[in-house]
């Protein structure tokens, strides 16, 4: 137990240094750097609460994916990160005010949070005991069972995200010369390569 | 294993998001010849036949109460009947747009297949029976809108619309997600049905303030997608800039769900509160109904004018919800049948008006209509007629269902308001015909009018005129759809 407490408190503590990092360090690439550093130890954290495919897919999808596309982003765009940081003093106190309120009207809600016992009948999706199944399944069983309507949705609606991308932003340019690979494997030493013989001294 | 999900009611759905995917890779794979025209039209005649199937489909389904996916998904005679309607709407865009969409060089195939997608969406969103697919179904409409609204994309004006239309709808669902997740939080759950047996159960307590926040959150999110007004501000602009085919079809299609979608909602899970939202509803009824009137007698583009006039509608419909017996709730169906029709039909004469081949907006470029285009001009009268209410048309007949709801519920004050407003929103309707019929025409409008065109005019203008001779099938359907809603 005391070396779970301390997994734990190893975790959390890298998890809010580094994230404090992130928006604090002055060279971009090193934010990123620390955004994954942050992402690994959440990953840490999952694997504490026995839910080990978020762990994975945490590291999977947002070490491996969304962080490098992050990278991409900082390296080729040359934002001036600097200039975007000014005022950031100024604002500081305010941003902190309204911090603080939400805060209090958060703590305030939560003391206030009475749930009526006919609720806990009707709760959405009970998760089952975590004996009994696996991660994985139980997410599959939720995803791909349960919610199949909704996720199907969800993928439709990305497909619209995507039409709706390509109509707005493509354009058809004249003068693009496209790869027409059927035209060339079609193509013959015959047609396209001829033989002659080149009187010496004297050009075609 | 667990059993596979009942199929049967989701038919139409299924099949629409199939033929949509289908008609995309047609649209894709099809060889292109010149600009892509000949494409775009045969995917749009295609797609106007898939609506027409998928409204044998929901038919043939049914009307029957049927709950599948868990409780997520709902038929029944309610749905069937805003369906109907929705697909109908869309069908006709797709009709009405063709001439426009050529004539602006913005003839693609993708048009069809985001109207496709936005009726899919709206489709879900009528059968909602729980807050998440509540809110995927708004998220499928609004982001194929978003994308036709900015379709013509060398335009300012149309991404300018676009992207307004989307900012603000952002926040719109930002809010209903807020309401949503408060309403999930304090309930536990966000089944519909759940929902309303919680609150009949704890009616003793009175529900928690938590739960009232989320349900005003939800309201508020809702009413920005009807453009009730003091969520309106996006409308008049969007309306303003977006391509005309796609103002007519925002002024229906979502419209129509969107309103279906506030009825479900507030008479189903919310029915016991009603009494928490009764005085919501009714002051952004009638402020509706008073800023639609006023603020479109100013106007001088068209468009604009049909935006306001649209915000006022929503102003009447409302009504209906605030009166929430079936009496109203029937008002409510008539009146969206009625709307669906008159708004088409007028937008359909607004597509008339191109002159030298571009398209004009003006009310003064109305002017000699009677002259130069004179069965265009008694089409546009007869629909500006029945928006203003006079009697014998269908728009009459709509306004008398949900004033005479309201007042055999003794809500006097919202009648008489709604009377009062319609008299005023009578003069700038009347104007548009006095424009065409007695002003001086100064550059006539370019003819021939397309045949697509002519024939849903025709259509349409009939339908106004002659509902009040027939009107059984649609009072009878509209009495069994409130039946439903409210029995459910």
């Amino acid at each position: 137990m005391i070396i779970q407490a301390l997994a734990f408190y190893l975790f959390a503590a890298v998890t809010v240094a580094s994230a404090v990092a992130v928006i604090s360090v002055r060279n971009p690439v090193h934010s990123v750097l620390f955004l994954i550093l942050a992402f690994f130890n959440s990953a840490g954290l999952f694997i504490l609460l026995g839910a080990e495919f978020l762990a994975m897919i945490l590291v999977v999808v947002y070490v491996g994916a969304v962080a490098v596309l992050f990278m991409f982003v900082v390296m080729m765009l040359d934002i001036n990160f600097v200039e975007l940081r000014q005022g950031f003093l100024q604002y500081l106190p305010i941003g902190a005010l309204i911090g603080l309120i939400l805060l209090v009207e958060i703590l305030v809600m939560v003391g206030g949070w009475a749930l009526s016992p006919e609720i806990a009948s009707a709760v959405a999706a009970p998760t089952p005991a975590p004996e009994t199944v696996t991660n994985t399944h139980a997410l599959g069983e939720l995803i791909y069972t349960r919610y199949v309507y909704l996720f199907q949705a969800a993928g439709i609606i990305l497909l619209v995200a995507m039409i709706g991308a390509i109509v707005l932003t493509h354009r058809r340019r004249d003068g693009v010369r496209r790869q027409k690979v059927s035209e060339q494997i079609a193509r013959r030493a015959e047609e396209s390569a001829t033989v002659r013989q080149v009187e010496s001294g004297k050009g075609i | 294993m667990a059993a596979v999900p009942n199929l049967i009611p989701a038919l139409p759905e299924i099949f629409l998001a199939l033929t949509a995917m289908t008609l995309l890779m047609l649209g894709v794979f099809q060889k292109v010849d010149g600009d892509g025209q000949a494409t775009a039209r045969f995917v749009s005649y295609l797609a106007v036949i898939a609506f027409g199937l998928t409204i044998l489909l929901v038919v043939t389904v049914g009307g029957g109460r049927k709950l599948t996916f868990d409780g997520m998904f709902i038929t029944d005679f309610f749905g069937v009947f805003f369906k109907i309607l929705v697909l109908i709407a869309s069908a006709l865009t797709l009709v009405i747009s063709q001439g426009y969409l050529k004539v602006q060089g913005m003839a693609r195939f993708e048009y069809p297949v985001l109207v496709m997608f936005a009726t899919l969406g709206m489709m879900l969103m009528i059968s909602a029976n729980n807050l998440i697919s509540l809110y995927l179904g708004l998220e499928m409409q609004s982001l194929a809108l978003y994308v036709l609204a900015s379709f013509q994309r060398d335009d300012m004006r149309s991404t300018e619309a676009g992207l307004k239309y989307f900012v603000l709808g952002a926040l719109a669902s930002g809010m209903l997600l807020y309401g949503s997740s408060l309403i999930y939080g304090f309930t536990g759950t966000t089944d519909f049905g759940a929902i309303a047996a919680l609150f009949n159960s704890t009616a003793e307590g009175g529900p928690s303030v938590g739960v009232i926040i989320g349900l005003v959150f939800i309201l508020a999110g809702l009413a920005f997608k009807v453009s009730a007004v003091p969520f309106h501000m996006w409308t008049p602009d969007v309306y303003e800039g977006a391509p005309t085919p796609v103002t007519a079809f925002f002024a229906v299609g979502p419209k129509l769900a969107a309103i279906a979608l506030l009825l479900r909602v507030m008479i189903g899970p919310f029915g016991e509160l009603a009494g928490q939202w009764q005085q919501i509803v009714a002051f952004i009824s009638i402020a509706s109904m008073v800023l639609g009137a006023f603020a479109a007698i100013n106007q001088t583009n068209i468009k604009r004018m049909m935006a306001y006039s649209s915000i006022g509608n929503v102003g009447y419909v409302l009504i209906g919800l605030v009166v929430a017996d079936e009496a109203g709730i029937r008002g409510v169906l008539i009146y969206m049948a009625i709307y669906l029709f008159m708004t088409l039909g007028a937008f359909t004469c607004i597509l008339c008006m191109r002159r030298g081949g571009g398209m004009v907006e003006d009310i003064k470029d109305l002017a000699g209509l009677s002259r130069s285009h004179p069965m265009v001009a008694l089409a546009m009268a007869i629909f500006m007629f029945s928006m203003a209410g006079i009697p014998p048309l269908a728009g009459f007949l709509g306004k008398l269902y949900i004033f005479m709801a309201a007042i055999n519920a003794q809500l006097y004050t919202l009648a008489v308001i709604g009377v009062l407003s319609s008299v005023v929103g009578a003069f700038y309707y009347l104007r548009v015909i006095k424009v065409m019929y007695f002003d001086e025409p100064t550059d006539l409008l370019d003819r021939p009018v397309s045949r697509e065109i002519g024939l849903v005019l025709a259509g349409s203008s009939l339908f106004v005129v002659l509902f009040v001779i027939y009107p059984l099938p649609l009072l009878a359907a509209a009495k069994a759809a409130a039946q439903a809603l409210m029995g459910g």
